[in-house]
């Protein structure tokens, strides 16, 4: 629980790259890659849907790994990854569900509804705030890495179950598309070509943006320990 | 916000290790516990009455709200069943924990030779026996009251992993939850979303086997639930050690 | 103590000989957050002794026992009882250890004997003399004509007689008490006494918490007054008259509180 300056220079690079490659992204789903043959324009939203999704998933993944850290080493520092992991996993995973439902709008004819799939995803998004709620509600602070730890690999289960629910019964109307295509009414539809290029390279993008936010994140909590130590520190010299 | 020292790091010697560890067997202590919550139960009612209670008021402004005609009943009876159990279930769960801290009890099992997991295995199955009568006494109920007869073999086996994994996992997060504040409030925010895959996995299999659907229907639910129970339990005794270390 | 076979728990690492410390604690740190408790605590207590632990309220007594006991992890530091380290080695040190705290540590809804008679198989007492022994335990206290009665309806005085029951059901080593007078009245306070140094205390090693200095004074072999997170100080009580503790008491721990 340090709080150096030294390794800001690769993060800096990585932030730019992270940067140029989100432009290139975007570039590529908006213009470069063609409209797909019934859905048009409303479809290249699922580059930036499946790619938040991948980050989503790497975050919740990270934080079942700093759990597990945690609890092996009682190293705060794997509680800080899990805390950073956490916050940006609860933002691509409402950026997965907004643009969901942009796309769901002209295709399906409502925002929102109740399929399992959409269900659980809501459902997901919610265990990992009652994630947050854990942590604020616990006082002892080594009590609270604890559970934060044991809580945040529970809640990987809802990870889970959002991805394999579509597998097990697929009376969802949400598409799979890494798997079996089916050819329906659903909205589902074959990637292939420049789409399979462009999917790629959102991935990378958005699997390379969830690091550099993380990693952003730990330094800030890093450096909010640090104000918090030299506080007393001083605090300690005032009162001697 | 803290900066404790980093632990001492725990070597143990080899030859200490091997000295035999002056555990109470396991079985024993996980029966010893579950009898203990059941002698109790059984002389106060306390829990197994509000329990009760509950479930039945529930049932009541379901039926009252839903304005449930026959067609209608048969195919929400699945999902008002399981609702009412978790709800049920989680008045129970809270309260059986939270006695057991504010006594200081749950010290007293600390200090005891046992592992910690089989204190777990104790206090689990004690709740899992006071979410069963819930449901039992639910089924009937709902036989009754709804005119649907839910005594069906298939659906008791449902029954019976969809209420094993519930109190697998709220076990777990109430001895968690106790430390919290808010406690009341804190238990079903953290079960409700990782208890999720048990409780679609039972209403779906439940509704399927009420509406006679083929066995298509209702069996990669029942294989859902079980993996998910599985994994719970797993979870759990990997777990549990570290929620009750101070 | 009574003749009943106990379980033999695994003998300790280092041969119990009456020179080696039973409970020894060296530099021990405990923090809640930022805020230290213990601050680099040293104490030794010898086979067989009765130390008295004073200090005034948050001076971590509490903290201290339950990091004996393995309820607590601390911060930094060493930490034996019996030889067994804590906590990696805490499930050594449960068999041979007894607590009493100020919190009764029984189900209110059974009745004494089913509370003894669980304890007891937790503890994996043998079964065939389970019961005699509870009997006798319950007779020792003077309880074994409420054996049959719920918890719940005894006073104050008789929870805490049960509470001792249950400590030493499985014949400990090591005794620690925290706080066991409070709440108790004269009449209870002087028959827990009576209590403690017939049946409780008797051949084992004891480390007891209290704020009465007179009781603490007359039942220990030794005092020891912890202040600001440290042992601030110690004394034999053959050597320290029960009269001066007091201003001793108010020298040692008002230095700390008037800062």
């Amino acid at each position: 629980m340090s709080y150096s300056a030294q390794r800001t220079g690769l993060l800096k690079g990585l932030t730019a790259l992270a940067a140029v490659l989100f432009a290139v992204a975007i570039y590529l789903d908006l213009f470069w890659v063609g409209p797909e043959a019934t859905q048009g324009a409303a479809q290249r939203v699922f580059y930036v849907h499946l790619g938040a999704f991948l980050g989503a998933f790497i975050a919740f993944s990270a934080v079942v790994v700093a759990g597990i850290a945690y609890l092996r080493t009682r190293n705060p520092k794997w509680d800080t990854l899990g805390l950073a992991s956490v916050e940006m996993g609860l933002g691509f995973s409402l950026i997965t569900i907004i643009t969901g439902m942009t796309w769901a709008r002209p295709i399906w004819n409502t925002w929102w509804t109740w399929d399992p799939r959409l269900t659980s995803v809501a459902i997901m998004w919610l265990a990992y705030a009652a994630y947050v709620m854990l942590r604020t509600g616990i006082e002892d602070p080594e009590r609270r890495r604890r559970f934060a730890a044991v809580y945040g690999i529970i809640a990987f289960a809802s990870v889970i179950f959002t991805i394999v629910i579509v597998r097990v019964r697929p009376d969802t109307i949400h598409p799979v598309v890494a798997g079996p295509t089916q050819a329906d009414p659903t909205g589902g539809f074959e990637v292939a070509g420049d789409m399979k290029t462009t999917l790629f390279f959102n991935m990378i993008t958005f699997a390379l943006i969830t690091l550099v936010l993380v990693w952003h994140r730990i330094r800030l909590e890093n450096l909010v320990h640090y104000i918090e130590r030299r506080k007393m520190e001083v605090l300690a010299e005032l009162s001697r | 916000m803290s900066a404790e020292p980093k632990a001492e790091p725990r070597a143990v010697p080899r030859a200490r290790r091997a000295a035999r560890r002056p555990v109470t067997p396991y079985l024993r202590v996980v029966g010893a516990i579950a009898w203990k919550d059941l002698r109790a139960e059984i002389r106060s009612r306390e829990l197994i009455n509000s329990m009760v209670l509950f479930t039945l008021m529930t049932v009541l402004i379901f039926s009252l709200a839903l304005e449930l005609d026959k067609e209608a009943r048969q195919t929400t009876v699945a999902g008002v069943l399981w609702v009412t159990v978790i709800f049920a279930g989680i008045l129970g769960l809270g309260r059986s924990l939270a006695a057991e801290k504010d006594r200081g009890s749950l010290d007293a099992l600390l200090l005891a030779p046992i592992d910690r997991s089989a204190l777990f295995f104790g206090k689990m199955l004690g709740n899992l026996l006071f979410v069963l009568v819930v449901a039992l006494v639910l089924v009937a109920l709902l036989t009754v009251l709804f005119n649907v007869s839910l005594f069906e073999p298939r659906l008791l086996v449902v029954l019976g992993l969809g209420t094993l994994g519930f109190s697998t996992v709220g076990t777990l997060l109430s001895s968690m939850s106790v430390h919290a504040r808010a406690r009341e409030a804190m238990l079903p925010i953290l079960l409700m979303p990782v208890v999720l895959p048990v409780l679609i996995s039972a209403v779906r299999a439940s509704t399927a086997i009420l509406e006679q659907m083929p066995r298509a229907d209702w069996l990669p639910w029942i294989q859902l639930l079980a993996v998910a129970d599985v994994m719970f339990l797993v979870g759990a005794y990997v777990l549990f050690d570290y929620v009750v270390e101070e | 103590m009574a003749a009943q076979d106990t379980p033999t728990p695994t003998a300790s690492p280092h041969a119990q000989s009456a020179s080696a410390p039973v409970i020894e604690v060296r530099g021990l740190v405990k923090t809640f957050g930022l805020y230290p408790v213990l601050r680099g605590l040293d104490l030794e207590v010898a086979h067989g002794e009765f130390v008295t632990l004073l200090g005034p309220n948050g001076s971590g007594k509490t903290t201290l026992l339950r990091i004996l006991s393995g309820l607590a992890r601390p911060t930094a530091g060493v930490v034996r009882v019996g030889g067994w380290e804590l906590p990696a080695e805490a499930t050594f040190v449960r068999a041979r250890l007894g607590v009493v705290s100020h919190l009764p540590l029984l189900y209110d809804t059974l009745t004494a004997e089913e509370n003894l008679l669980f304890f007891a198989r937790l503890y994996n007492l043998p079964k065939e003399t389970r019961r005699e022994r509870v009997a006798a335990m319950l007779e020792r206290v003077g309880l074994h004509h409420r054996a049959h009665d719920v918890v719940q309806t005894f006073s104050r005085g008789m929870q805490q007689r049960l509470a001792i029951a249950r400590a030493i059901l499985h014949d400990p080593a090591v005794l620690l008490l925290d706080e066991p007078y409070t709440g108790l009245d004269q009449d209870a306070a002087a028959l827990l006494d009576r209590l403690l140094r017939e049946v409780a205390v008797s051949g084992r090693t004891v480390l007891m918490t209290t704020h009465d200095l007179q009781r603490g004074h007359a039942l220990a072999d030794r005092v020891a007054i912890l202040s600001r997170g440290k042992i601030a100080h110690s004394a034999r009580t053959d050597t320290l008259a029960a009269a001066d503790l007091p201003a001793l008491y108010a020298d040692v721990t008002g230095a700390a509180t008037t800062r």
